[in-house]
Parts: C-alpha cells; sequence; structure tokens
C-alpha cells in the first residue's frame, strides 16, 4: 500500500521528525528516527512550508510565487519529495477533498 | 594538533550507555562480557557536560541506551538536558520495569522516538530468552502506551536460531502495535553472542528464508512499516561498514565514562580508552589512541588496502577480525576476498549443525553459571 499524496493532502511532520540548523556543518538537517537528512535549498524550502495547515497546492502557490515559476511543475516535485518522505514514514499527511482550492 | 581536528569529521552520534543494569538477560546482549557496576556509573551532572558537549561538536542523534536506561533515577532529567541543547534522542529501552512509569515524563521531557527490543513475535518464545516471566506483555503495554503518546515507535527484534521462524510474527505485531519502523537484526557475534554462537547461529537455509519474508512484506507494507534488515556477517560476501567506519560517525560512551569506537572495541587488546572524567569528548574524539588506532586507511593490510570499497567498508569490524583471526588489523573475514574466509564459512556451518542449547545468560558474573535454553522462566 503505497501512500499517494495529492495537491489536495495537507502534510506535517509528525513528533519525532524536525527541521535542524546544524552550526558545526553550517546546513540544514532533517532528523529523523535513526536518520538525518541533508537538505539542499529547495527541500528546505518545502518544509519550512509544511505546517499540517497547508495543502500541497497552497505550498506549491506560495514557492511559484516566490521563484516565478509554473505552479504545475512545482507541484509535481513537491507531491514527488513528500512521497518519498511519506513512504519511509517520515512525513505524515491528512487527506482533504482532492479538489479543495486554496 | 589543528590539523588533526580539520582532518577528522565530526560525529554525528554518540550512543550513551547510562547503566549495565537491565532486567533481562538476552544471551546476545551488545554490552561487554565484564559489565560495569552501578558505583562506577557516571552522575547526572558528568553526563550533561558530555551531552553539552557532544551537541557542540556535532552529535545529531543521541541514543540513550544501557542496559535499560530508565533503570537511572534520572533519564527524565538527561533526556531534558539533551533536548535543550538541540539533540535529537533515541530512548533504546527493554520496556520493562520502570520503562512505563516514567514514559510520559520523557514525553514531556521532549524526547523524539523510543526503539523498544523485542524477542520474539509470542509471549513464551520471548520471555524465554529474556529469561523474565511476563516481559513481553509488559512491552506490549508499553509499546501501545508510546504510541498513545504520538512518539514514533520502533521495535528491534535481534535474530537467531531461536526466533528465526518468528520474523513473519515480528512484522505482524509491529503492524499491530503501530510501529512505524522495525529493526530485523540478525545477531552479531561479538561479546555475549560470541560466546554463545553454537546456541544461536541460525542455518544458511533459515537466513534465507528469513531475509525472503523481510523483502516480501516491505513490498506490501510500503508506507506503513520500514522495515531495515542487518543480514548475518557469518553468510555475507563482504563486511559491513562497523559503526559507519571506525572514528568516524559514532562515539560510545560506557556507564563509568570510558569513550570507545564502538559498543565491542573493549574486546581488543592493549587499546587506550580514555574517560571523561579526564578529557573533553572532542579531544578524546581528536586525539585518544583508541580513536586514532583504526580511523582512516592508513593501518589496513592486503587485501583492504588496496581494495576499491576501502572507503566504503572501511575493512569491516575490527572486534571480529581479532577474535577470528587473531589480529585486529587485518580484514574481517566477512569478506570473501579474506584469507580467512573459509574459517567464517566452516564456523557457519558447524555452530548452525550444533545441537548445543547451552546459552550462557548474560548477568554480572553470569560467565560462571550455566542455564539451559528453552527452559521455562
Amino acid at each position: 500500500m503505497m501512500t499517494a499524496l495529492s495537491a489536495g493532502s495537507v502534510p506535517h511532520l509528525p513528533r519525532g521528525v524536525r527541521l535542524h540548523h546544524d552550526r558545526i556543518r553550517n546546513t540544514h538537517v532533517l532528523l529523523a528516527p535513526e536518520r538525518a537528512f541533508d537538505l539542499d535549498d529547495i527541500a528546505l524550502e518545502v518544509l519550512r512550508l509544511v505546517d499540517g495547515q497547508r495543502s500541497i497546492r497552497e505550498i506549491a502557490g506560495a514557492l511559484a510565487a516566490r521563484y516565478d515559476a509554473e505552479q504545475d511543475v512545482i507541484e509535481a516535485d513537491v507531491i514527488d519529495m513528500l512521497n518519498g518522505l511519506a513512504n519511509r514514514r517520515i512525513v505524515g499527511a491528512t487527506p482533504l477533498e482532492p479538489d479543495r482550492k486554496p | 594538533m589543528s590539523d588533526v581536528l580539520n582532518a577528522v569529521p565530526a560525529p554525528i552520534g554518540l550512543l550513551a550507555e547510562l547503566t549495565h543494569r537491565c532486567p533481562l538477560r538476552c544471551p546476545y546482549c551488545s554490552n561487554p562480557v565484564e559489565l560495569e557496576r552501578r558505583s562506577a556509573e557516571l552522575d547526572t551532572a558528568t553526563w550533561c557536560r558530555i551531552l553539552s558537549e557532544a551537541a557542540a561538536l556535532g552529535v545529531l542523534h543521541v541514543h540513550l541506551s544501557g542496559g535499560e536506561p530508565t533503570a537511572r533515577s534520572d533519564i527524565e532529567a538527561i533526556t531534558a538536558h539533551c533536548a535543550m541543547v538541540g539533540l535529537y534522542t533515541n530512548l533504546i529501552t527493554s520496556g520493562v520495569g520502570p520503562a512505563l512509569t516514567k514514559l510520559g515524563g520523557l514525553a514531556a521531557a521532549g524526547l523524539d522516538h523510543v526503539q523498544l527490543s523485542v524477542q520474539a513475535g509470542d509471549a513464551s518464545t520471548a520471555d524465554s530468552i529474556a529469561q523474565l516471566k511476563g516481559a513481553h506483555e509488559q512491552k506490549l503495554v508499553f509499546a501501545r502506551r508510546v504510541v498513545e503518546l504520538d512518539l514514533p515507535l520502533t521495535l528491534n527484534a535481534v535474530i537467531h536460531r531461536g526466533n528465526i521462524g518468528s520474523v513473519s510474527d515480528l512484522i505482524a505485531l509491529a503492524v499491530d502495535l503501530g510501529a512505524k519502523r522495525l529493526e530485523i537484526a540478525h545477531t552479531q557475534y561479538y561479546g555475549w553472542a560470541y560466546v554463545n554462537r553454537a546456541a544461536l547461529m541460525p542455518t544458511r537455509t533459515e537466513v534465507d528464508r528469513s531475509i525472503a519474508v523481510v523483502e516480501e512484506a516491505r513490498e506490501q507494507l510500503q508506507g506503513r512499516l520500514v522495515i531495515d534488515l542487518v543480514v548475518p556477517d557469518y553468510y555475507a560476501s563482504y563486511p559491513k561498514a562497523c559503526a559507519g567506519g571506525w572514528g568516524r560517525r559514532l562515539m560510545n560512551v560506557s556507564p563509568s565514562g570510558k569513550v570507545l569506537p564502538c559498543h565491542a572495541a573493549e574486546t581488543i587488546p592493549n587499546l587506550t580508552f580514555w574517560n571523561v572524567h579526564d578529557h573533553s569528548l572532542a579531544e578524546i574524539w581528536a586525539e585518544s589512541p583508541a580513536f586514532q588506532a583504526f580511523r582512516g586507511t592508513e593501518w589496513m593490510q592486503e587485501p583492504c588496502r588496496s581494495c576499491e570499497r576501502r572507503e566504503r567498508d572501511w575493512g569491516g569490524c575490527r572486534c571480529q577480525a581479532l577474535a577470528l583471526t587473531g589480529d585486529a588489523a587485518s580484514t574481517d573475514p566477512a569478506c570473501h576476498l579474506s584469507p580467512h574466509h573459509a574459517l567464517i564459512r566452516n564456523l557457519a556451518r558447524t555452530d548452525s549443525a550444533s545441537s548445543s542449547s547451552t546459552t550462557v545468560y548474560r548477568g554480572f558474573g553470569a560467565l560462571t553459571e550455566h542455564v539451559p535454553a528453552g527452559e521455562p522462566v
């Protein structure tokens, strides 16, 4: 049973998963059970918007506006990234109505 | 000296063996065969100082372990201190004894994750392995409370001949309890497990079947349960990068404050381990003779020295090399390129065919005491 997020899903970082600024290595990491992920700038921007309130569509919309990029392209990339983390039980999500508009 | 400090990458993990006291007596325990006594344990202030130093050094994850870490009366204070200095805390617990009553306090102190040991899928096998009646049932109650508190739960099961048929039950148990992760960790034969190897070693067929069960479940349970598999060295073709490479990623602090490159490192004679009473963690990491002994690749012999995998597996396990070849600097015999590889294959074959059921259960001074395995407890 694959986790399949959609644009309407509302992702959150569950307890035991958190962003951490690693001052020693001057980088941001995502800390999770038995895992630490180095984050590039884009992954960090996405995860900073994951707050259990915004839908993926809203997250992609905020990023599209900030970087003057196409919403559809960003949305697909965000779904792809968060699906990967959800399959590893690092991101949780509430599947709201698939067509909920921001 | 500054060159040394610059050349050595900072550690990412610290295994804090808070105590060697434990209500369970598993015959494969990763603690040293010579357990440290309560009277030698570090006090709260010293642990807090070490943990602050660890955070400043670059450690991200702290594994609060033992023995049973909740046997310490200051476990909540130590956990809160970790949270304060930004360390990610992983409680490695048996879930037995005081663990359940302390869990709420630990969650409030900022605990990030719980790793609970389970010995088998059913109570009677599990309690017989742990040598404590009622232990498995206590673990189930503990696990449910972890999930109720919204803490992420990992189950860890060490696999050996006595429970290898139980892998699918363990997977079902993890799903039933709401665990996010399950570690199916085949026994690594150091310390207690080395002593008990003839009673613990499964056959090749059993190992292959258990791996197939895991692979099938991984596919079925994707997105529900993550299963990490640690395969057994004695049936492997390549060695593991022990602790991610000696002195590269991890440090282990013993209950009395000895700092080790891995939890079994004391089995290697003539290594000098520095103590937190005498040195800072940063000094120990960069300069202590034990951490320098097998760091990097300079110490390697052939076939490791010219091997293209030398910076992937870092020569494998030093303790295993010593135990099986008599030389801690030789290639881990788990590697098929080791001149001693036939030895490890033969040991696996002989031990797995052995009818030995005599197991030395973990305990203080337990090496003088032999208890038949599988006896009702």
